[in-house]
C-alpha cells in the first residue's frame, strides 16, 4: 500500500544475534512508500540482550559472558524518487558488551545499508488492495571494526547484496505483508590468516553463506497509527555449527526465528513528526543468542517538492493516496 | 518501466555470478611439486635425535631391478598411470608439494580441531580429557599450546630420525627411481635422482601415522586413510614402487616406537597434577607474601597443565630447563608492578584499531593451531620457497618444534614457580582484547614461544632473521596491548625463548646438515 507522508517504523530487529543482522531496518521490510520528493529521516535507539544461546542445537548459558547486550543508535532515511520508487539508507552505531568475564566491549559505526524499493503493482480488488514490491539492497562496512571477535564484534565486515519480493494486502484498516529476502554475502576478511571451521584454511578470507529471510507482518494500519505483529525466520544457506565450548565464527550457520510487535504513531499536532517503537524476541535459533530487544525512535518528513509543499503538509496525517 | 526490468535483471545476474565465483583459496592449495635444489644424498650420516644409529632398524635388501617381481611392480605403476582419475591426479599434486609439509599442515589442523577447553560439570568442576577413554566428552586431547608444542615436536623429531634412516638405506641400496629404470613410467611429481628404496613418502606416512596414535587417538582411522593416500600418490606419481613403499612404511612405524616410548615417560602424562598440587601453588605463593594467580574463568578452572614444566626437554636436560627459569617478576605489591598494571590499562582502556588487529592476528587462542602452530605455518611457508629435500624439511621443522616444546617447558615451569596474577586480576578495570588464557601471567607463553622460534628460524633462514625478530616482537607486544600480560612477562619471555632457541642452533651446527 502507499500512504502519503507515512513513514514507517524502523526496527533494529535482532541486534547482537552474533552480529549477523545487527541492524535490520523495518523501513525496507514494510509495505509503505514515501511520496515523490519527500524525505523522511530520523534517529532510532535500540537495545537488545541475551544470556543464553544455541551452540549448534545445544541451548546453553556462558558464565564467561553473562549477559551480552547491544545498544544502538541509527540514522535512517527514506526518499521518494517517485510515488512508487523509494531509496532508503541506514547506518547504525553499535556498542556491544558482556556483563561477565574479562572480554573487552566493542563499539563503533557498523555498515551502511541502502535499498531501492519499487512498487510495480498496486491493485484495488473487489475487497481491499493488493500490492507487490520489489527491493534490491546492498550494505558495506564503513568503519574498520574488528570482525574475528564474536560474539562481541559489531559486524562481520562482509559486503552484501539482497533481493526481496514482498506482497501486501490491505482490507480497510487491516493488513498482512509477506516477504522473502535472499542475501548474498561477500567473503569476510578476518584479522588472522589461518582458521579452522570443519577443516583448516590458510587464508584470511572467509566464505560466507547466503541468508534467506522470511517475514510476515499483520495488524492495524491507518494514516495515524500502525500496530503490527511480526514473525521473522532467517536462515543461513550453509555454514557450520559452533563446536562445543568454542567461540562463534563469522561463517557459522546462524538461524533465528523471532516474533515482535511494532507501532508507529503520527503526532497530530506536528505535521510530519512520528514516533515509533516496538520489541522482539528470538524464539528459536541455531548458533545465535536468544535475544530480546526494544527500540524507539523519532522521524520527521521533509518535503522537497516545492509546488506540493503546502498540500503535503496538510495531507500529512490525513488520507490514503490512491 | 522497461528500464527497471533491465536493471533488475542485470543486478540479479551480477549477484548470481558473483556468488558462484567466490571461492576461498588457501596459500598452499596449489603448490608446484617439490623440486629440491639439493637432494642431500648424504643425509643418512646426519646426526639423529633419539636413534642411536641410522640402521638401528634393519631394512631388507630390495629385489634387483631385473627381478620379475620388481618388473611386475613397475607394470603396476604403468597400469595405474594409464587410467588416473581427476581425484587421483589431485592427490598426486597435493602430496607432490612435500610430505613433511602436508603432514605438518595436518597436525596444525588437528590441533585447531582439538584445542577446545572442556565444558564444566554441573557441580562447577571440570572434566579432564582422558587418553584411556578418548571418545567420551571431553574428547582427548585438549590440544592447548603446551600439548600442541609437544605433539609438533615429537612428530617432527620422529619424522626427522625416520628420514635420516630412510636416506641411509637409499644410499646403501641405491635402487634407482622407477622412471629411471623404466622409461614407460612418468615422473608425475618431478624427476628425482634420489634412490627410491625405501620410499621417503612411505617413511613419512608410516612414522607420522604411528605417532599420531599417541597424540590424536580418536583420529587414527582418518590418519591411516590419509597415510594410504600419501603412499598411493608416491606409487601413482611414479616416485616409488610397492616394495619401496612397504619397506618405507615399516621403517617409519618402527622408528616411531622409539619416540612413543619416550613420550610415555616424559612426565607429560602427569602434567595435569592433582587438587593437592593445585592448592599448593596458591598456598606457597601466599606464604611468600605474594598475591597468587586466581583463575578468571567462570567457574574457576584449575590452571592449564601446571606440571608441564617437568616434562623432559629435547634440547637440554631437566637441570638446564630449571636453570633457564628467569628471576622473579616485580613483587605484586611493588611500585614497579603498579606501574606495569597501569601501562596495561592504558592500552586496553581505549584500544586502537591497529593494536586490536595485532592482538587478533597473534591471538592463536581457543580453536586455533596455537602459537607453536602459528610459527610452524610461518616456517613452512618460508621453507616452501627454499626447495628443500624432505629430510631437510624434517630437520628444520624438528629443530623449530623442539625449540617450541622446550620453550614451553621453561615457560610453564616459570609460570607455576611464581604463580603471578594476570593484569585483569590485579586491576578489574582491565578488559582483554582476546580470550584470557587460564594460567599464571609470568612469563608470556607467546613471547617465549616466539623468542625461541625467531631465534632458530633466523639461523635456518638467515635472510629472514630480521623479519622473524620483528614477528616475535609483534607477537609479544600483542599480549601487552591486548591486556593479557605485563611488559615484564613479554620482555623476559622473549629473552628466555631466545636462550632456548640458541640451544637448537648449537644442535643444528653439529648435526651435519649444514
Amino acid at each position: 500500500m502507499k500512504l502519503s507522508n507515512y513513514y514507517k517504523s524502523t526496527v533494529l530487529a535482532v541486534a547482537a544475534l552474533f552480529a549477523m543482522h545487527t541492524a535490520m531496518a523495518q523501513t525496507d521490510q514494510d509495505a509503505i512508500m514515501m511520496n515523490k520528493n519527500q524525505f523522511c529521516t530520523g534517529l532510532m535507539y535500540g537495545t537488545s540482550s541475551w544470556n543464553k544461546y544455541w551452540e549448534g542445537t545445544n541451548y546453553r548459558e556462558n558464565l564467561n559472558l553473562g549477559t551480552v547486550s547491544s545498544n544502538s543508535v541509527s540514522v535512517m532515511g527514506n526518499y521518494g524518487i517517485k510515488d512508487n520508487l523509494n531509496v532508503l539508507f541506514n547506518a547504525p552505531y553499535l556498542s556491544n558488551k558482556a556483563s561477565a568475564g574479562v572480554l573487552h566491549g566493542v563499539s563503533g559505526v557498523q555498515d551502511l545499508s541502502a535499498w531501492i524499493k519499487w512498487m510495480p503493482i498496486e491493485k484495488d480488488l473487489k475487497h481491499g488492495t493488493f500490492s507487490l514490491y520489489l527491493l534490491a539492497g546492498a550494505s558495506t562496512p564503513i568503519t574498520d571494526y574488528v570482525v574475528d571477535y564474536l560474539p562481541l564484534s559489531i559486524g562481520l565486515k562482509s559486503n552484501t547484496l539482497s533481493g526481496r519480493v514482498m506482497l501486501d494486502y490491505q482490507l480497510n484498516k487491516f493488513f498482512a505483508t509477506a516477504s522473502e529476502t535472499y542475501t548474498f554475502r561477500s567473503n569476510a576478511t578476518i584479522e588472522r590468516n589461518a582458521y579452522y571451521t570443519t577443516q583448516a584454511y590458510l587464508t584470511n578470507q572467509v566464505s560466507m553463506p547466503a541468508v534467506n529471510t522470511l517475514n510476515f507482518r499483520t495488524g492495524f494500519r491507518s494514516d495515524w497509527l500502525i500496530a503490527e505483529a511480526v514473525l521473522t525466520d532467517s536462515k543461513t544457506l550453509g555454514g557450520f555449527d559452533i563446536a562445543k565450548n568454542n567461540m562463534p565464527f563469522p561463517s557459522n550457520e546462524m538461524n533465528a526465528t523471532s516474533v515482535g510487535v511494532n507501532f508507529k504513531y503520527e503526532i497530530p499536532k506536528v505535521a510530519g513528526l512520528s514516533l515509533v517503537g516496538g520489541g522482539n524476541h528470538v524464539i528459536d535459533g541455531r548458533n545465535v543468542g536468544q535475544s530480546t530487544g526494544y527500540y524507539g525512535g523519532l522521524f520527521y518528513i521533509l518535503n522537497f517538492s516545492k509546488k506540493a509543499k503546502t498540500k503535503t503538509v496538510a495531507n500529512s496525517s490525513s488520507t490514503q493516496k490512491k | 518501466m522497461k528500464k527497471i526490468y533491465i536493471y533488475s535483471t542485470f543486478i540479479i545476474t551480477a549477484i548470481v555470478l558473483y556468488a558462484c565465483t567466490k571461492q576461498v583459496q588457501g596459500r598452499t592449495d596449489n603448490l608446484p611439486a617439490l623440486a629440491p635444489t639439493n637432494a642431500d644424498l648424504n643425509a643418512g650420516a646426519w646426526k639423529t635425535i633419539l636413534l642411536k644409529r641410522p640402521d638401528t632398524f634393519a631394512v631388507a635388501a630390495p629385489l634387483a631391478v631385473s627381478n620379475v617381481n620388481y618388473v611386475a611392480e613397475l607394470n603396476e605403476i604403468k597400469g595405474l598411470q594409464k587410467n588416473l582419475t581427476n581425484t587421483q591426479n589431485a592427490n598426486i599434486n597435493y602430496w607432490a608439494a612435500g610430505g613433511v609439509l602436508r603432514w605438518n599442515e595436518t597436525m596444525r589442523e588437528l590441533v585447531a580441531k582439538y584445542n577446545l577447553p572442556p565444558y564444566q560439570n554441573a557441580d562447577g568442576t571440570y572434566p579432564i580429557p582422558s587418553s584411556a577413554n578418548p571418545f567420551a566428552y571431553p574428547l582427548f586431547p585438549f590440544a592447548n599450546p603446551p600439548y600442541a608444542a609437544r605433539a609438533y615436536a615429537y612428530i617432527s623429531a620422529a619424522q626427522y630420525d625416520a628420514l635420516v634412516a630412510c636416506w641411509y638405506y637409499k644410499k646403501f641400496y641405491n635402487r634407482p627411481a622407477p622412471s629411471t629404470t623404466d622409461v614407460g613410467i612418468v615422473a608425475k611429481a618431478g624427476a628425482s635422482q634420489l634412490p627410491s628404496y625405501p620410499s621417503e613418502a612411505a617413511v613419512i606416512a608410516g612414522v607420522t601415522a604411528e605417532m599420531m596414535k599417541l597424540f590424536f587417538p580418536t583420529e587414527i582411522g582418518a590418519i591411516e586413510e590419509k597415510a594410504k593416500l600419501h603412499e598411493d600418490a608416491a606409487i601413482m606419481s611414479g616416485a616409488a614402487t610397492r616394495s619401496d613403499v612397504v619397506a618405507g612404511e615399516a621403517l617409519g612405524r618402527q622408528i616411531a616406537q622409539v619416540f612413543i616410548a619416550r613420550g610415555r615417560t616424559d612426565n607429560a602424562g602427569k602434567a595435569v597434577g592433582t587438587p593437592t598440587d593445585w592448592a599448593n601453588f596458591e598456598t606457597n605463593t601466599k606464604a611468600k607474601g605474594e598475591i597468587p594467580w586466581i583463575s578468571q574463568d567462570n567457574p574457576k578452572r584449575p590452571g592449564m597443565l601446571p606440571l608441564y614444566g617437568n616434562v623432559v626437554p629435547f634440547l637440554f636436560d631437566t637441570a638446564t630447563s630449571r636453570a633457564l627459569v628467569p628471576a622473579a617478576p616485580p613483587l605484586t605489591a611493588s611500585d614497579e608492578m603498579k606501574k606495569q598494571v597501569a601501562e596495561v590499562y592504558s592500552y586496553t582502556n581505549n584500544p586502537t584499531s591497529e593494536n586490536w588487529k595485532l592482538v587478533l592476528f597473534w591471538g592463536d587462542g581457543v580453536g586455533t593451531y596455537t602459537p607453536p602452530g602459528h610459527w610452524n605455518a610461518i616456517a613452512s611457508e618460508d621453507f616452501i620457497k627454499l626447495n628443500l629435500s624432505e629430510v631437510k624439511w624434517a630437520r628444520n621443522l624438528a629443530l623449530l618444534n623442539m625449540s617450541l616444546m622446550d620453550a614451553g617447558i621453561v615457560c610453564w615451569k616459570t609460570k607455576y614457580t611464581y604463580y603471578n596474577p594476570r593484569p585483569s586480576q590485579m586491576d578489574p578495570r582491565i578488559k582483554t582484547l582476546t580470550g584470557l588464557p587460564n594460567f599464571p601471567s609470568y612469563i608470556s607463553g607467546h613471547s617465549t614461544f616466539s623468542g625461541a622460534a625467531a631465534t632458530i628460524l633466523g639461523y635456518l633462514v638467515p635472510n629472514r632473521a630480521a623479519d622473524y625478530t620483528q614477528m616475535a616482537n609483534d607477537a609479544s607486544k600483542s599480549r601487552l596491548v591486548g591486556g593479557l600480560h605485563y611488559r615484564a612477562d613479554c620482555e623476559i619471555g622473549l629473552q628466555v625463548g631466545a636462550q632456548v632457541g640458541q640451544y637448537a642452533i648449537n644442535k643444528a651446527k653439529l648435526d651435519g646438515a649444514n
